[in-house]
């Protein structure tokens, strides 16, 4: 009796994360959209549109699975090595349960841009643009190519809603971007900008890796790891005037940031 | 020789039974924690009886070896390992040598004190269904007789056999499929044990219980949410009342002298939605004196009414004496810092303790009065302090040494939205969200020393980002706390300045005591899923 109630326990739970018994259903969106605001909205935004923390969910194609299955995993087990916590665990909201989960992903579904969206740029001269003149890889990576003192950007396209992606090249400084997550800690370290002395009169400019009260661990602009006692500085200083340039219309025109913007896309949907 | 040889060995055996059942006595009397002992807390330095230490919600410990002569030097001296995941949020007791704590998941467990050996471990089996808001936490239990108490997650109150962690009693405080819980640790008072409920985020109406310990009997129950004909219901719009929420989720304190006990509650539900539950939402987001014994309600104070932004008012309630005057403390989370005569309940005076925006006026009882623009709209207000509060659960500690109320602060605003929901049983009802707020500045957070004289802050130590670790004070000069980036720190309690820290490798989510075994003081903080206990070289 017991191996049987197992059983079909499991068989059960499998039967139950395989398909969405609310697919399509308005009601269920309704009541998913009211979980979501609870559980997601804080990184993924109102309207499921992304935000600084969390990628835009309207999109159809998603990073880890578009599937009803893949979202549900992707939910109920978050994603290791992003911000992306299991459900219920010290991230934010209250916990759902299955169901409740099952309503979120019809909202998700609700509020997805079924029609793909217009190619925006030239993802080939977005490329270039990239590794040559407008010089994003002397401090980004994509790919394994390109600088460690910024952000990787492998696969932000995809973690990213566009305007934040604009927004970060025209006003790097509006929102720093998010560094090191560590598991019990509410917020990412984000990438500040630091300039220390040492008691020997060494000076250091770089961005904060991670630092507590009495700690702090930094790279320079040439890519030297510094780890130091806050204590033992002459100075420390710390900036949210992030170290990466602005860049006006002057230095990359409108066109230009969509065919970047567009290599971004690109270059995520192919890092899988 | 032979005979006379076995009747010495006789006679020494039955002297050392004589003597041995005298250590058995001499050990169960000193097993026994009575009322009395609770009350007598501070005669008794070396253990550390209940959640906040003694009665007064102080959380000051009178040892004094470790101080801020040596704080520099001490060093671990040995950890538990739960090696469950999730916040961990225990305070433990110590009494006599023996450690008594709990962990994530309803596990609950006594160890040597000196070396952190278990000497047993329990964990509650919990249904699949359970609906903890805020993780599988637990925040410690209570101590009496010869039982040790808590509550779980499946709102059930336990009595477990403190010799062997096995069940004594078990009663069902409410059926947690309608989303209550129990997250605090009780405290013990008379022969009573009392809980408040966890559940606010899901529609419960919200409740007080006590419970005898020696049996599990029911005492009373004290609805935090008046019903029908009772004083208070008419500050309900319809049928709100009935899903009114004032959730009691933290640890109540006791005055002897006027055989008061004193609780508080939480926000109104939905936390968010105010539209629909007309009125001051009483006993929402209240300071509660009731009389411990019938669970009759003495005096209430209001600290948020008709309560939109989820300002629990579940701050232990610190009882503070100045010559004359006997008063109640409160850091609330809505940014006030509010003392109150806590004979009569009347408010002595309130003062904002971080930013707040959502008030710029007191009404005639000197109660900070809202804003009608501080209200959450469909699109969003922004209003600090945010959701989580200028403060929250983690505990304050007086130090009556230094005379200063130490807590920790948070520095966040949010952005508040609100969207009509319907109620459905066991199912988060928040009436809509908030939103970080789009600052340039990230949030941070501090410990602030606070004269409770006149709520000037007198110092403070700045945490890089928002901490969830409460306060402890001690007799050796010292104020002990955790930081979000995994440090426990020792600083001096008259300045601020840090004498030590120690690197736990996790956020801290828990609030410190401190105890002494053989004339040795330790300090215990829960970080990660470890227990950690300091002490001198």
């Amino acid at each position: 009796m017991l191996v049987v109630g197992v059983l079909c326990f499991f068989a059960g739970s499998t039967l139950a994360q395989d398909k969405n018994p609310y697919a399509g259903n308005p009601k269920y969106a309704q009541l998913g959209e009211f979980q979501f605001r609870l559980n997601c909205a804080f990184c993924h935004g109102l309207g499921a549109k992304g935000g600084g923390r969390g990628p835009d969910l309207t999109r159809a194609q998603k990073r880890h699975g578009s599937g009803d299955a893949d979202l549900f995993r992707t939910i109920t087990e978050g994603v290791p090595g992003t911000a992306m916590p299991p459900n219920g665990s010290t991230g934010q909201g209250v916990g759902m349960t299955d169901e409740e989960i099952w309503q979120v992903i019809t909202y998700i579904r609700s509020v997805e841009v079924k029609s793909p969206a217009q190619p925006m740029g030239d993802a080939a001269h977005g490329k270039q643009l990239f590794f040559g003149p407008a010089a994003c890889s002397t401090c980004h990576m994509v790919g394994g190519k390109g600088g460690r003192l910024g952000p990787d950007l492998t696969t932000t396209g995809a973690a990213r809603n566009t305007d934040y992606l604009v927004e970060s090249v025209r006003n790097p400084s509006r929102r720093l971007a998010q560094g090191v997550f560590e598991a019990m800690k509410e917020f990412a370290q984000e990438y500040e900008t630091v300039k220390v002395e040492t008691a020997d009169g060494q000076k250091f400019t770089g961005v904060v890796l991670n630092e507590d009260s009495f700690t702090l661990q930094m790279m320079d602009m040439r890519e030297q790891v510094h780890l130091f006692d806050k204590s033992q500085l002459r100075s420390f200083a710390e900036s949210r005037e992030s170290l990466m340039p602005v860049y006006d219309a002057k230095m990359l025109s409108d066109k230009d940031l969509q065919d970047l913007i567009a290599f971004l896309l690109a270059a995520a949907a192919d890092s899988k | 020789m032979r005979a006379a040889g076995m009747k010495i060995l006789r006679v020494s055996l039955v002297a050392a039974m004589v003597a041995f059942s005298h250590l058995l006595v001499a050990a169960a009397a000193e097993a026994q924690v009575t009322a009395q002992r609770l009350l007598d807390s501070a005669k008794e330095p070396q253990n550390w009886l209940m959640y906040s230490g003694d009665y007064s919600g102080h959380r000051y410990s009178t040892l004094d070896q470790i101080n801020t002569s040596n704080a520099g030097s001490v060093v671990p001296k040995w950890a538990y390992q739960t090696m469950a995941g999730g916040k961990f949020e225990t305070t433990p007791l110590v009494v006599d040598g023996v450690l008594y704590a709990t962990g994530q998941d309803n596990r609950v467990f006594a160890l040597d004190a000196r070396t952190g050996r278990p000497i047993w471990q329990y964990q509650r089996a919990l249904p699949g269904d359970i609906r903890p808001c805020c993780g599988r936490i637990n925040r410690g239990v209570a101590i009496l007789g010869d039982k040790v108490f808590f509550g779980t997650l499946d709102a059930h109150v336990i009595a477990l056999d403190t010799k062997t962690g096995n069940v004594v009693w078990d009663e069902t405080a409410f059926d947690y499929r309608q989303g209550y819980s129990i997250t605090l640790a009780p405290l013990a008072v008379k022969n009573l044990v009392i809980v408040g409920v966890s559940g606010g985020e899901y529609g419960i109406r919200g409740f007080i219980d006590a419970y005898d310990a020696a049996t599990g009997e029911r005492k009373w129950r004290f609805y935090t949410v008046p019903g029908p004909g009772e004083p208070g219901h008419e500050t309900w719009e319809g049928d709100s009342w009935k899903v009114g929420g004032a959730p009691a989720w933290m640890t109540g304190t006791y005055d002897p002298a006027t055989d008061t006990t004193f609780w508080t509650t939480g926000n109104p539900s939905p936390s968010n939605r105010g539209a629909g539950r007309e009125g001051d939402n009483l006993y929402s987001n209240s300071l509660l004196a009731l009389d411990p014994s019938s669970g009759k309600l003495k005096w209430y104070f209001q600290f948020t009414k008709h309560d939109e932004h989820d300002w629990d008012a579940t701050q232990v309630p610190v009882m503070i004496d100045q010559g004359e005057k006997h008063l109640i403390a409160q850091a609330n989370r809505n940014g006030f810092f509010y003392v109150l005569d806590r004979t009569t309940g009347k408010l002595e005076y309130s003062t904002s303790y971080a930013k707040t925006t959502w008030s710029n006026s007191k009404d005639a009882e000197g109660r900070p009065a809202a804003l009608p623009t501080a209200s959450p709209t469909p699109e969003g207000t922004r209003v600090c302090p945010g959701a989580l509060g200028a403060t929250n659960w983690m505990a304050p500690t007086y130090d009556p040494q230094t005379q200063l109320f130490y807590v920790t602060a948070r520095e966040q605003c949010d952005v508040f939205s609100t969207a009509p929901q319907p109620y459905e049983a066991g199912h988060a009802y928040y009436g809509s969200a908030y939103f970080p707020n789009d600052d340039a500045v990230p949030f941070w957070g501090a410990l602030r020393a606070i004269d409770p004289a006149t709520g000037k802050i007198k110092w403070e130590w700045k945490h890089p980002s928002p901490s969830w670790s409460g306060v402890l004070s001690t007799a050796g000069g010292l104020v002990f706390t955790g930081d979000a980036e995994g440090n426990f720190i020792a600083l001096e309690a008259a300045t601020g300045k840090a004498l030590w820290h120690f690197q736990c490798g996790a956020s801290v989510y828990a609030s410190p005591m401190s105890y002494a075994v053989n004339g040795k003081q330790y300090v215990v903080i829960a970080a990660g899923s470890a227990l950690f206990a300091f002490g001198l070289p």
